[in-house]
């Protein structure tokens, strides 16, 4: 982690206030380190111009993966390796094996995101995360904006999250 | 946006604040058990105690120790799984099928059923593992193993097969699921320790929480998994019952050898999950003080589900019956009037009673409003139920082609101490639950504070 890094802290009570104070905000040429926020905040994300999460595309390779997997490991196991005459049935008959084979689709595709979820999120369970300021998972909405990266200074930035609604307005280094 | 609507009920009442969540779903957390608690856990570990020295017992002796023979070879060991995994279907229902269909009440009972459902299937879990009797081999005979008969694989062809897949792959996507959803809760408890200056349980939740920092990036992933795991999660409940159902439906046993078994099944599970939902939250909400959480209006709507299911299930027996004359098949034809006025009759009729005629009663406002017409109405739902895996089950054996071997169950101790052991694991883990997690989803219900919180006036 970067040290020495001073930062504007911006306190929001109402998620409303912080959906437009964002937009007004990167209107101005802001940019805006990130929001934490105690609930998920719809359109937050398109207000400060994240793009579109990749893990349905995960959890779609994952969940292929599984059905080939399940499938091929059924046709060999009684197909090939030990063929066995079940009902008079063909050796390998593919409706039987798709029970089977869709659970192990749906097994590994959520498992396979979920494990996808917490590695790119960078959370560990021993790792204390970088917060701003901890009301933030109660009831506070809370933006940080870095100054290294923005033109403008530190009472400038004060006074535009201010004039934005936020409640409060506080400094924090790391 | 969020608009709010002035038809619709409140979701939360009493002029909850965000702030108000977290001070009202962590209080239990934080505080000390109350007698009641203890009380509670204590007798529900008693029984499990117990049950754990009939399962003890039952491996050390083996299966004859049941009440099982020869005609009945299937009685209460699988009549309780099919329970067991019937009641989890609500959780899921509520989570994720509710989910998709953007229905806001959920979220204030998602998580307390979403954890009913982890803990039912465990218990669900352990009659078929009992019953193998040498759980030791078990492994071999469930999963496709490498051995030394072989390799003999395991046939894919038989439904007890995809059941060992589709009760695990439930019980695993379940748990994921509702350990998504405890992420940010965890959070929440973590951020007021280090407030409170309570630094082991900071350090305890904030491991149980990865690290959450709630940051927008996070939540949009977080929500973009949410989604995703209901979308897999709707097929997959279905499939989980229908499965179930084809442990019978497959067979060519008289009374089990029916196209109507999966909807049927399916429909059964939810309503005797919602039943146990109910039981659960009416006295978790009392004991918690949730009532401006979940309200006589979320009550009122899980009410409505029974009446629904209910009403399905009902049909799904009359259909059985009309099958039966209309296709027949003598064979068929005895099973069902043997049901109806055989030896049985009064498990027949008393599902028949708890199922189809009760759950009627809730076509009353006043009654499916009522805290404890409810609370009462939901145990008799679930007696019938377990009554109708019984039926099904015993009925369809007991007097099979050979009249010299019909036969009747009679239930011994270890029957009985096998499903107490269940009752007993289950009420543990749920109080369990009750005490150190947060019962409501903290996240979601804060997110729906300003649309559907009732204000102060």
């Amino acid at each position: 982690m970067e040290h020495n890094k001073n930062y504007v802290v911006g306190i929001f009570s109402d998620e409303d206030v912080l959906l437009d104070a964002v937009g007004s905000i990167r209107d101005k040429g802001v940019k805006i380190e990130e929001v934490y926020s105690p609930f998920p905040v719809h359109g937050l994300d398109e207000a400060l111009g994240y793009r579109r999460t990749r893990l349905p595309i995960a959890a779609f390779m994952f969940g292929l993966t599984g059905t080939c997997l399940a499938l091929f490991t059924q046709i060999w196991m009684l197909g090939y390796d030990w063929p066995m005459i079940i009902g008079g049935k063909n050796h390998a008959s593919l409706p039987p094996f798709i029970p089977v084979t869709f659970e192990f689709t749906v097994l590994l595709a959520s498992w396979g995101m979920a494990i996808t979820f917490i590695i790119v999120s960078d959370m560990k369970p021993y790792k204390w995360p970088r917060q701003f300021d901890n009301r933030s998972t109660d009831d506070k909405h809370v933006m940080a904006i870095d100054l290294a990266t923005n033109k403008l200074s530190k009472q400038e930035l004060a006074q535009l999250l201010k004039d934005n609604g936020a409640t409060e307005v506080n400094e924090k280094n790391f | 946006m969020q608009a709010s609507s002035s038809v619709r009920e409140y979701l939360v009442t009493g002029g909850k604040t965000v702030g108000d969540v977290s001070e009202d779903i962590c209080r239990q957390v934080e505080g000390k058990p109350t007698t009641l608690w203890i009380v509670s856990f204590a007798i529900s570990a008693v029984v499990l105690a117990f049950g754990f020295y009939c399962g003890c017992y039952l491996l050390w002796n083996g299966v004859g120790v049941w009440g099982l023979n020869k005609t009945v070879g299937w009685a209460w060991d699988i009549t309780n799984f099919v329970w067991w995994v019937g009641i989890g279907h609500a959780g899921t229902l509520i989570s994720a099928i509710l989910l998709l269909f953007r229905q806001r009440w959920r979220m204030s009972i998602n998580r307390a059923a979403e954890a009913m459902t982890i803990f039912a299937v465990i218990c669900a879990a352990s009659f078929p593992l009992m019953h193998m009797g040498r759980l030791w081999l078990g492994f071999y005979w469930c999963l496709p193993l490498p051995n030394t008969w072989g390799s003999l694989w395991v046939n894919f062809n038989s439904p007890l097969l995809w059941d060992v897949f589709a009760i695990s792959t439930y019980f695993s996507v379940s748990l994921v699921f509702w350990y998504i959803g405890l992420i940010p809760d965890f959070a929440v408890i973590r951020d007021r320790a280090v407030r409170m200056g309570n630094k082991t349980r900071a350090w305890i939740y904030n491991s149980l929480s990865f690290g959450w920092d709630g940051g927008a990036k996070t939540w949009m992933r977080y929500e973009s998994v949410a989604l995703i795991l209901a979308g897999l999660s709707t097929p997959l409940v279905l499939s989980v019952h229908t499965i179930v159902s084809m442990d019978f439906a497959t067979s060519v046993i008289p009374g089990w050898h029916t196209t109507i078994f999966p909807p049927y099944f399916v429909s059964g599970a939810i309503f005797s999950g919602f039943a146990m939902v109910l039981t659960l939250l009416l006295v978790t909400r009392k004991t918690f003080k949730l009532e401006d959480y979940i309200t006589i209006y979320h009550i009122e709507l899980m009410n409505i589900v029974i009446i629904v299911t209910g009403s399905i299930v009902g049909i799904a027996y009359i259909t059985e019956f009309f099958i039966a004359w209309y296709g027949q098949v003598p064979a068929e034809q005895y099973a069902f009037l043997n049901r109806m006025g055989g030896p049985y009759w009064w498990a027949y009729w008393c599902m028949m009673t708890c199922n189809v005629v009760s759950p009627q009663l809730f076509w009353f406002k006043k009654i499916r409003t009522s805290l404890s017409a409810t609370f009462v109405l939901s145990i008799i739902v679930n007696i019938g139920m377990w009554f109708e895996r019984f039926v099904i089950i015993v009925t369809s054996l007991h007097r099979d082609y050979l009249p010299s071997s019909w036969s009747m169950f009679h239930p011994t101790i270890f029957d009985i101490g096998e499903y107490l052991f269940t009752f007993g694991f289950f009420f543990c883990a749920f109080l369990l639950f009750a005490k150190f997690f947060p019962v409501i989803n903290m996240a979601e219900v804060k997110s729906i504070i300003k649309a559907t919180s009732e204000k102060k006036h």
